[in-house]
């Protein structure tokens, strides 16, 4: 490759790099923050608690690790795009950041607490903690969007709250609403009696509702910055949309969370389209807008890390893949052992 | 308050406390794969026990790495965004490579091995636990190459003022990475040593206060057993075993850490001299070893350190481990500081980026008070450890430990010693770069030109009331997180073997216990036999 090319190509590559990590992040983190949520806002007893959480047990730290990736990948190949956006976004991402540890822990330790109190409040702790992670994530990726009062050097000017925008919260919202709608058709999809009967009963009521954030922040990306490519992208998500709706109305369980995430993927593939080249616009001067090419590591960096990305990236879709396939079988309430309590020998 | 100061107070409490965690899931991860292997091999009982119970304890302490982990790679770029944007290029790909290559890896096959118990063959289910504890390895290399990368640059170009990377290979094959990455390894398993030590320990000496285990004349165990299989002959291997090899691990992991000490401290006295002449607190060039140095309070902006009295020094050895020869002097403080002045400046730069610092003096000299006593906290307590070790080996020669509580809290106690030794050794070697964040090498291997000041490293559009917003959140989450993992901990430890592996001692109670719910009966119990197999429930 010419030099041009690869000053050109490295970039718009791992632009396309980038978005395909968030939305693989979305696209998995997307159910199992759905079906934390889920632990307060629809499981009343113990037993569906436990299958909800097992459900998502063996695959949530691997889907995590998406997050971490994205942000891991964003600041290898774009350090002034990672640098701007995470000191812009301080009090969100530690806002954020305090809601995973908390998830986290509490996927963790809930089982592990003797009183139905304490438990309680891990389940609160993991059921806000996941609302709160998709709101602050949906922020972020709508900042990327909005953009942020940046100065020359790409500092965040206007004080701590100076993200604040309603597009923004619309963002939040839509990754709120998204996980939600994810989190049922995966309980539709991974489990047997109640939850299964819910998640039909749900999705074929409040499916466009859970999408209608998500299709409003699109609609709102496109109409300012998008073009022909942009709008055939989100009519395609609109369609898988529809798809799943009729797929979960006709109970075919695959199918909706399948088309779920193929409207994902469009309307992702969508916005991301729409903004490029900039990253992050700077809103006080078009001068200051931070694009894939100004913001991008060296060549040599990203031809480095594409080399490890063609390697490790089919590797571990590979091996995550495998391990849905162990654990594809449905789980019910009938399965669950009893609560084993700890007592010093 | 200052926001460099509240940058740094949160990011040195937020790694000490995540590097709480990061030691004991690599150790004990080591050894419960190990475990695992044996159980493969041999299919004896115990260690299949071994690995239930110490598999429970390593899950509840990896879950708080794991958490805690995430706001190391964010923080760099909510608090340190100028440092991200001046080294992004070259520290950013080993941290998008600990991602791509070793956290997936870890965490997926960690979820693979949980719930894989009943799904999956013995063969591919001991893999799983392998190819996680692999991974932990492997991302422990790459953050210790891009935290090496910040004590001896390599690997890189200026063009435009910033380093550009243009040698992965340097970067990962650093001199200083490579002597990192053996000594956080020993580290980590001197760590899991202790702590399989004092753990068993505390079982041999409950089995003997319940009157299980007893001695006979020539001080010899008997093993006894009370029926249940919590407490039987088995039992007495499991931790027999556990303290055995513990001692071991803990002996021969202190080797391991002194051995690529004494390797580190020969780079530091080229790539860091200031560091190693701040550890020793040594002024003048000499070649003794410092045993016990004390100051006269320093005054503040002071950069000469003639106060400081030498107590007690033994003639040679610094030289010694700087040199391996006893007559080399080692450079002290008064004539390195002469040296960065020059090389480097006497002022920071008028520059806005250094806000209200631009323009001071710099203090190049690293707080010695810190540097000196991190460097022999270091030391001591893994010493302590290590003698702990040795003489626990030879107490317990003839099969169990003394009937004295005393003893048995002191070996408890002990597993704290290689948690202090690691924080030590990390506040020693962070400290000790300052001024500098990333630091200028006179090494020939390193990149002389290449060096940042940690006041030009901070965001410098974030307030500090976000950064004490953030400091004191974190800090009181991971207050009560350490609380609640300590909790948790003794619980499990308390509770045995079957408190990692409730299949043990599930049919034994039934007898006499009358509380079971309808879910209990016969019928219930046959269902879920049935496809008992659709994952092995953990939660």
């Amino acid at each position: 490759m010419t030099p041009e090319m690869t000053t050109e190509f490295l970039p718009t590559l791992w632009f396309a790099l980038v978005a395909v990590l968030w939305t693989g992040y979305l696209f998995l983190d997307g159910f199992d923050l759905g079906v934390g949520m889920l632990m307060r806002g629809w499981a009343r007893n113990e037993s569906r608690r436990r299958v909800l959480l097992n459900t998502i047990g063996p695959v949530w730290d691997g889907n995590e690790v998406w997050l971490i990736t994205a942000a891991g990948a964003t600041f290898a190949a774009f350090p002034l795009w990672y640098a701007a956006l995470f000191a812009g976004l301080y009090i969100p991402l530690t806002v954020a950041l305090l809601a995973l540890i908390l998830r986290a822990v509490s996927i963790e330790y809930r089982g592990k607490s003797r009183t139905a109190r304490t438990r309680d409040v891990w389940d609160w702790c993991l059921a806000g903690g996941s609302a709160v992670a998709a709101f602050s994530v949906g922020l972020l990726l709508a900042v990327c969007t909005t953009g942020l009062p940046l100065n020359a050097n790409g500092d965040r000017v206007g004080g701590p709250f100076a993200w604040l925008t309603g597009e923004g919260i619309l963002g939040g919202f839509a990754v709120v609403g998204f996980a939600l709608a994810m989190g049922w058709a995966y309980l539709g999809l991974k489990t047997d009696g109640a939850p299964r009967q819910a998640a039909h009963r749900h999705l074929t009521r409040w499916l466009p509702l859970y999408l209608l954030p998500m299709g409003a922040w699109a609609v709102v990306v496109v109409s300012r910055d998008g073009g022909l490519i942009p709008w055939a992208l989100l009519a395609m998500a609109l369609g898988a949309a529809l798809g799943a709706w009729t797929a979960a109305r006709s109970r075919r369980e695959g199918w909706t969370f399948v088309a779920l995430g193929a409207s994902l993927v469009a309307g992702a593939a969508g916005i991301f389209l729409a903004v490029f080249p900039v990253v992050l616009p700077s809103t006080l001067d078009p001068a200051f807008h931070l694009t894939a090419q100004n913001a991008s590591s060296s060549p040599y960096t990203l031809t480095v890390m594409s080399w490890v990305a063609v390697v490790f990236v089919p590797l571990i879709l590979a091996y995550s893949a495998y391990v849905y396939w162990v654990f594809r079988r449905r789980l019910a309430e009938t399965h669950i052992p009893e609560s084993h309590v700890v007592t010093p020998l | 308050m200052d926001p460099l100061d509240i940058a740094r107070w949160q990011f040195g409490i937020t790694t000490v406390y995540h590097f709480m965690m990061v030691p004991l899931t690599i150790g004990l991860g080591l050894v419960v794969a190990t475990l695992q292997t044996m159980w493969h091999r041999t299919g004896r009982e115990e260690y299949l026990r071994m690995t239930k119970f110490w598999g429970k304890l390593f899950l509840i302490n990896f879950i708080m790495g794991v958490a805690t982990g995430i706001v190391q790679e964010f923080q760099f770029g909510m608090a340190w965004s100028e440092y991200s944007r001046f080294v992004g290029d070259v520290f950013g790909a080993p941290l998008a490579m600990e991602a791509l290559v070793a956290f997936f890896m870890e965490s997926v096959f960690l979820g693979l091995w949980i719930f894989g118990w009943k799904r999956l063959p013995a063969r591919v289910h001991l893999a799983a636990i392998w190819c996680a504890v692999i991974g932990s390895v492997f991302s422990a290399y790459f953050i210790l190459a891009a935290n090496a990368w910040m004590q001896h640059p390599v690997g890189v170009e200026m063009v435009d003022g910033r380093p550009v990377m243009n040698d992965i290979w340097a970067v990962l094959t650093n001199n200083t990475l490579l002597v990192h990455f053996p000594h956080t390894l020993a580290g980590a398993l001197s760590v899991a040593g202790s702590f399989l030590l004092g753990i068993a320990w505390f079982h041999l000496w409950k089995r003997r206060r319940d009157g299980i285990d007893t001695v006979s004349a020539d001080g010899s165990v008997v093993v006894g057993t009370t029926g249940s299989k919590g407490r039987d002959e088995t039992d007495y291997r499991v931790w027999y075993r556990s303290l055995r090899w513990g001692a071991w691990i803990a002996l021969v992991a202190f080797l391991g850490t002194a051995f690529t000490g004494h390797a580190q401290a020969q780079l530091m006295i080229h790539q860091q001299p200031l560091k190693m002449a701040a550890a020793e607190a040594a002024c003048h060039d000499g070649t003794a070893f410092s045993v016990l140095s004390v100051a006269n309070p320093r005054t503040e902006g002071a950069t000469d350190c003639d106060d400081v009295v030498g107590v007690f020094e033994i003639p040679g050895l610094l030289s010694f481990l700087a040199h391996n020869d006893f007559t080399t002097d080692v450079a002290g403080v008064n004539t390195l500081i002469p040296q960065y002045q020059e090389a480097y400046g006497t002022h920071l730069p008028d520059d806005p980026m250094y806000g209200e610092r631009a323009g001071q003096e710099i203090d190049y000299l690293p707080v010695m008070e810190v540097t000196y006593w991190g460097f022999r906290i270091m030391i001591t307590f893994g010493g302590l450890a290590a003698l702990a070790a040795a003489i626990a080996l030879w107490v317990t020669r003839r099969g169990t430990v003394p009937d004295s509580r005393p003893l048995m809290r002191l070996a408890v106690l002990g597993i704290l010693a290689p948690f202090g030794a690691n924080a030590a050794g990390w506040i020693f070697t962070e400290m000790g770069r300052q001024p500098f964040v990333v630091v200028p090498n006179p090494d020939p291997t390193g990149i002389d030109q290449v060096w940042m000041y940690t006041a030009a490293a901070v965001s410098p559009g974030v307030g500090a009331g976000e950064l004490l917003f953030s400091l004191i959140a974190l800090t009181t989450v991971y207050a009560v997180l350490m609380v609640v993992e300590v909790v948790l901990l003794t619980r499990y430890v308390k509770g045995g073997v079957p408190a990692g592996m409730p299949e043990l001692t599930a049919g034994e109670h039934d007898d006499h216990d009358e509380d079971h719910g309808p879910d209990g009966g016969p019928g219930g119990s046959d269902a879920r036999r049935d496809d008992a197999d659709v994952l092995a429930f953990a939660y």
